[in-house]
């Protein structure tokens, strides 16, 4: 299973009862919910670093939505938006993007019970403090029609270059959708895949229990993967695709100079080797963790805001260097 | 009909107004009508048929037109519509009717199942009559439950029938 996810998130829908939606928000309203959410959060057993979006660069804010812990809307925004990040970074809120209130949790691996139980719990806590607006018919009422009912949305990142090669990802993308799921790109909506590296999520939320939902999630999964595998059975058979995983590995070995996209075609490339066993040399998990670090805003933030793009692709050959030798 | 006005002559203007989103309709006498200042409605009543039609069907608004507003947050159906995007709790109910077909394309289905928040009724500060007078507070409680019913607000009506059960136990 852990060869084809990488990571799985569980997200929770919140808003609060006494105010409008954030898009009718004003920034004062704003404000004090931001501080109604952090006093919320005194009463957690986790530690929240809150971060103030309209106080950080935009190279910091590029370098969480990298990480995950915010998201592509939330790189805009300014006063009287936040992310509380737990210590660890496996617990973030997100207080007035789309909604009030978007918590969620990351756990490394396929671990979609393991992170919604961290969300429920969580979401009890933060409901005996802040009363959420809520409708007996939609359940969460949500800014958007698309999070009614639960609001939660589970997802899994995979990563699935044997499918990509042969195509089949788009044509198991098409039926999903009938099945109450989406297949997306590595950020989320409107994003494009890289490196062959997808989520899939449930696309429905009212109407359906959470549990019900993650279940799907997870069969879904297991099928995509076994899919996977066989495609890999087939794909691996062949020289051609097997020098490319090696060459791959050559170039990220000895390259003086790498953008990210290829960067992530080829690391996507060597995974495929490791996880098949064609390849000795760092584990998958090594693998993703260095799929965060090359990424150019968490470069910037590591090496320096006022890097060119040239002088990333340098730093980036050379960590990755560094990392294979 | 009489006259919504004086109550005494037959009501022979019908009008209907949009002020600030708000929706009324009223019938007058045309006496009444006059007084009000709804008497010269078609001052350009024989310039052209056209005109004539088109101030006919302007008046013929739905009784909840596109320019209802949320008197909460100020949302109507058409800035939702256009952003994809509701304004607030309210608006859920106010619109329900006008949002239940995208909702139910959406997720195919319009009743939540799953899970709902946890509200605690412990906390004795808020409830200070709760401990003293449980009776008269239920007596309230009654009350403010009729009237959340005949507002059709039938979330606040649920915690009120909750609340009411647990006191009663």
């Amino acid at each position: 299973m852990s060869e084809a996810v990488v990571s799985t998130r569980v997200r929770l829908a919140r808003n609060l009862k006494e105010y409008p939606f954030p898009i009718r928000l004003n920034t004062a309203q704003a404000k004090e919910i931001v501080a109604k959410v952090d006093e919320a959060l005194q009463g957690s057993d986790l530690k929240f670093t809150r971060i103030d979006l309209g106080t950080i660069s935009d190279t910091m804010k590029a370098a969480l939505l990298e990480r995950h812990l915010i998201s592509p809307d939330f790189v805009r925004a300014g006063e009287g938006r936040a992310v509380f990040l737990s210590e660890d970074s496996s617990v973030s809120i997100m207080v007035n993007e789309e909604d009030h209130i978007r918590l969620q949790v990351i756990r490394d691996g396929f671990e979609p019970d393991e992170a919604y139980k961290i969300a429920d719990k969580l979401d009890d806590m933060i409901s005996r403090r802040l009363k959420f607006a809520f409708h007996e018919r939609l359940g969460y009422l949500t800014q958007c029609p698309t999070n009614l009912g639960t609001g939660m949305r589970a997802s899994v990142m995979l990563h699935l270059p044997a499918l990509d090669m042969t195509g089949a990802v788009h044509r198991i993308g098409a039926n999903l959708s009938k099945l109450g799921l989406t297949i997306r790109g590595l950020y989320g909506e409107s994003s494009r895949p890289v490196g062959a590296f997808f989520q899939l999520s449930n696309q429905v939320t009212l109407g359906i229990s959470e549990k019900s939902a993650i279940d799907n999630l997870r069969n879904i999964t297991t099928q995509l993967i076994s899919q996977e595998m066989k495609a890999r059975d087939n794909v691996l058979g062949n020289i051609e695709v097997e020098d490319k995983i090696s060459r791959a590995l050559g170039t990220l070995k000895t390259a003086l100079l790498m953008d990210h996209s290829e960067a992530m075609s080829l690391l996507s490339l060597v995974r495929l080797g490791v996880s098949s066993k064609k390849l000795t040399t760092l584990s998958t998990d090594s693998i993703d963790k260095l799929i965060v670090e090359i990424q150019p805003a968490s470069i910037m933030t590591r090496f320096g805001e006022d890097m060119t793009p040239r002088e990333r692709d340098i730093k980036r050959a050379e960590i990755i260097r560094e990392r294979f030798n | 009909m009489l006259c919504q006005h004086c109550q005494k002559n037959e009501a022979t203007t019908h009008v209907k107004t949009m002020i600030n989103g708000d929706y009324a309709e009223y019938r007058l006498c045309s006496d009444c009508a006059r007084e009000l200042g709804y008497g010269d409605m078609f001052p350009d009543f024989t310039a052209d048929f056209g005109g004539m039609l088109s101030s006919f069907l302007s008046a013929a608004l739905p009784a909840r037109s596109g320019a209802t507003r949320c008197n909460v947050c100020g949302s109507t159906m058409n800035d939702i519509k256009k952003s994809g995007k509701v304004g607030c709790e309210n608006c859920y109910s106010l619109f329900l009717s006008d949002l239940m077909p995208t909702i139910n394309s959406i997720h195919g289905n319009t009743e939540h199942i799953g899970k709902r928040p946890v509200i605690e009724y412990t906390k004795v500060e808020d409830e200070p009559q709760a401990q003293s007078e449980p009776n008269d507070c239920l007596e309230s409680l009654r009350a403010e439950l009729k009237k959340a019913i005949e507002d059709e607000n039938f979330e606040r009506a649920a915690e009120l029938r909750d609340e009411i059960k647990r006191l009663e136990a």
